[in-house]
């Protein structure tokens, strides 16, 4: 009704201009404070305590302004080796969750509807279980009497039981586990959104059906990939609990190592500061992969 | 013509031709799975280390941890933090993600940034960073400290549920009950709410599994004797292996499958309503 009446109403639009903006930023207002104790908690629990402790990062045991703990980072031999293991996990993780993702992702968009449901609680079962719970399952199939190395001696893979658990190669099989579902739901939603009638049309085309993956379907499940593996790369720059459990202290990552610092030297500069750098390492990670990769879109699936 | 050499789709493959996938798909769906459940035939293992299988049957370490006070405690704790935690980060969580759904405020995004940080931030920091920050003002060992922290976990996750429904709902359904003279609150309770119930409920059910699973911040704010379960399994799977570990992992096993169930059985009547 108001859209209609030309002059007319634009007259009283126009007396009543005030109010009605005022009583649309009121509004606006009122909405907005529904998100107000969402805010403050977040503001408690996320942005003070960081804020804090980028602050003790800076400061010395006499309160006077360092750069000490950055330094020592740079000097110390031990913290560079963090950061590569650090680096190399996540990363070993990544690649291992896109090898092992990308054809269970495929195999699972390619069902009909009724049967991906059934499948996808493969993937969903694991995503909802206690990380912890994974942890110590792995814990029990590496360990040198477990089912792996039994199977693996049956079989005659090797002759004695192999150390599969407590280094570096039980880390990545945990981790990989725990990260799988983190690549392969967002890969398979990007999958899920490609049009079939693109295959179709490549097929129509003369391309075969090995060619049609690789020039149609490939290229458009990257977005999703992108999106999955950056999740996983993340996470795995942060992860504490499996590389402390299934790497058995020969896996400092850097969660470890901040753990470590506050345990043993109760030092809250240098544990601060090693965060800091994880948190920044984290944000331009993120940073890059939004601005290549239209990010955003990805994640947060504007359908 | 068999199932082999039939059509899998309308692009010339067979379904001999991606029986290779299929192979794969099964081995990496069972290493998946396996890992789960592996869990419940060591818990009824009678044997003080990990062997496999067992060699004699026992429900011992189901008495060590009903028999056990310490493990009760924490878990009654973890329960208590979980319901909590719930209770409080499905409304918060929901309210923000209606307002900034429904507001057309410029500042609206970059609320939503703020409010997810909690997904980007490594938890690590988060953890010690609220150890420091609840140590100053004695929020530490302290049920409700515990539940501010694990809110702020699980909100994010709340809104990205609720959006996500809220962008698959008309909201001009609305719009039409306001302009019959519903207030906004009535419009929502009764036209918007029972719409995205499912999705409330769903991501109930997942704030309450946030919480509950919760490790890193636990290990560092929970103490004494409102330690959770989840830093009473880290400990004692750091230090030395507790079969008894085998008994919870399948009790935890149990909860989340019964959980994911409820929320596909949810998910598709809520596809059909």
């Amino acid at each position: 009704m108001n859209c209609e009446g030309g002059m007319e109403s634009g007259d009283k639009r126009l007396l009543n201009a005030k109010a009605l903006k005022a009583q649309e930023i009121k509004e606006q207002w009122t909405l907005m404070s529904l998100a107000g104790p969402t805010l403050l908690i977040i503001v408690l629990v996320i942005f003070i305590p960081v804020g804090w402790l980028f602050y003790l990062s800076f400061i010395d045991g006499d309160g006077q302004f360092t750069l000490e703990h950055y330094r020592k980072m740079i000097e110390y031999k031990s913290y560079a080796r963090t950061f590569v293991t650090t680096f190399e996990v996540s990363l070993l993780t990544t690649l291992i969750c896109i090898v092992i993702g990308y054809p269970l992702a495929y195999f699972l968009a390619l069902l009909p509807a009724r049967w991906s449901g059934i499948f996808m609680l493969a993937v969903l079962l694991p995503f909802w279980t206690s990380l912890l719970v994974r942890t110590y399952a792995w814990l029990v199939l590496l360990q040198r009497k477990g089912i792996l190395n039994d199977f693996g001696q049956h079989i005659g893979l090797w002759d004695s039981p192999i150390k599969l658990v407590h280094n570096m190669t039980g880390t990545l099989i945990g981790m990989a586990h725990i990260m799988l579902p983190f690549l392969v739901l967002p890969l398979y939603g990007a999958m899920k959104k490609i049009d079939q009638n693109m295959m179709y049309a490549a097929s129509n085309l003369g391309a075969s059906p090995v060619k049609a993956f690789w020039q149609v379907y490939f290229p458009l499940s990257l977005p999703g990939m992108v999106a999955g593996s950056l999740i996983v790369f993340v996470l795995c720059l942060g992860f504490y609990v499996t590389p402390a459990v299934l790497g058995g202290g020969r896996v400092i990552m850097v969660a470890t190592q901040i753990t470590a610092i506050l345990e043993n030297q109760f030092n809250w500069g240098s544990a601060s500061a090693l965060g800091v750098v994880l948190l920044f390492a984290t944000v331009v990670v993120l940073y890059l992969a939004a601005r290549f990769f239209k990010l955003d879109a990805a994640l947060f699936g504007k359908s | 013509m068999s199932w082999w050499t039939s059509p899998a789709s309308d692009t010339q493959v067979t379904h001999g031709a991606r029986f290779w996938l299929y192979v794969v798909a099964a081995i990496i769906m069972l290493l998946l799975v396996i890992p789960t459940f592996i869990v419940i035939p060591m818990s009824f293992s009678d044997s003080q280390y990990l062997e496999f299988p067992p060699s004699n049957w026992s429900v011992r370490w189901y008495d060590e941890y009903f028999g056990s006070s310490k493990w009760m405690r924490a878990t009654v704790t973890s329960l208590q933090l979980g319901v909590l935690t719930m209770l409080l980060a499905t409304p918060l969580g929901t309210m923000a993600a209606y307002a900034l759904f429904v507001s057309r405020h410029k500042v609206t995004k970059v609320i939503f940034m703020l409010l997810i940080t909690p997904l980007i931030v490594p938890v690590i920091l988060i953890a010690i960073g609220v150890f420091y920050a609840f140590g100053r003002v004695g929020l530490n060992n302290s049920i409700p400290g515990l539940v501010i922290a694990h809110t702020a976990m699980a909100t994010p996750l709340v809104m990205i549920v609720i959006t996500a429904a809220l962008r698959s709902y008309d909201l001009n359904q609305e719009r039409v009950a306001r302009s019959l003279g519903a207030t906004r609150l009535k419009a929502f309770f009764t036209i918007t709410l029972p719409q995205i119930k499912f999705s409330v409920i769903t991501s109930a059910l997942l704030s309450f599994l946030t919480s509950f699973d919760e490790v890193i911040i636990a290990i560092f704010v929970s103490g004494g004797s409102n330690a959770t379960l989840t830093k009473r399994m880290f400990s004692a799977l750091r230090d030395f292996i507790d079969p008894t570990i085998a008994a919870i992992s399948t009790i935890m096993v149990l909860v989340s499958t019964i959980l994911l169930l409820a929320t596909q059985a949810i998910g598709s009547k809520g596809k059909k309503s």
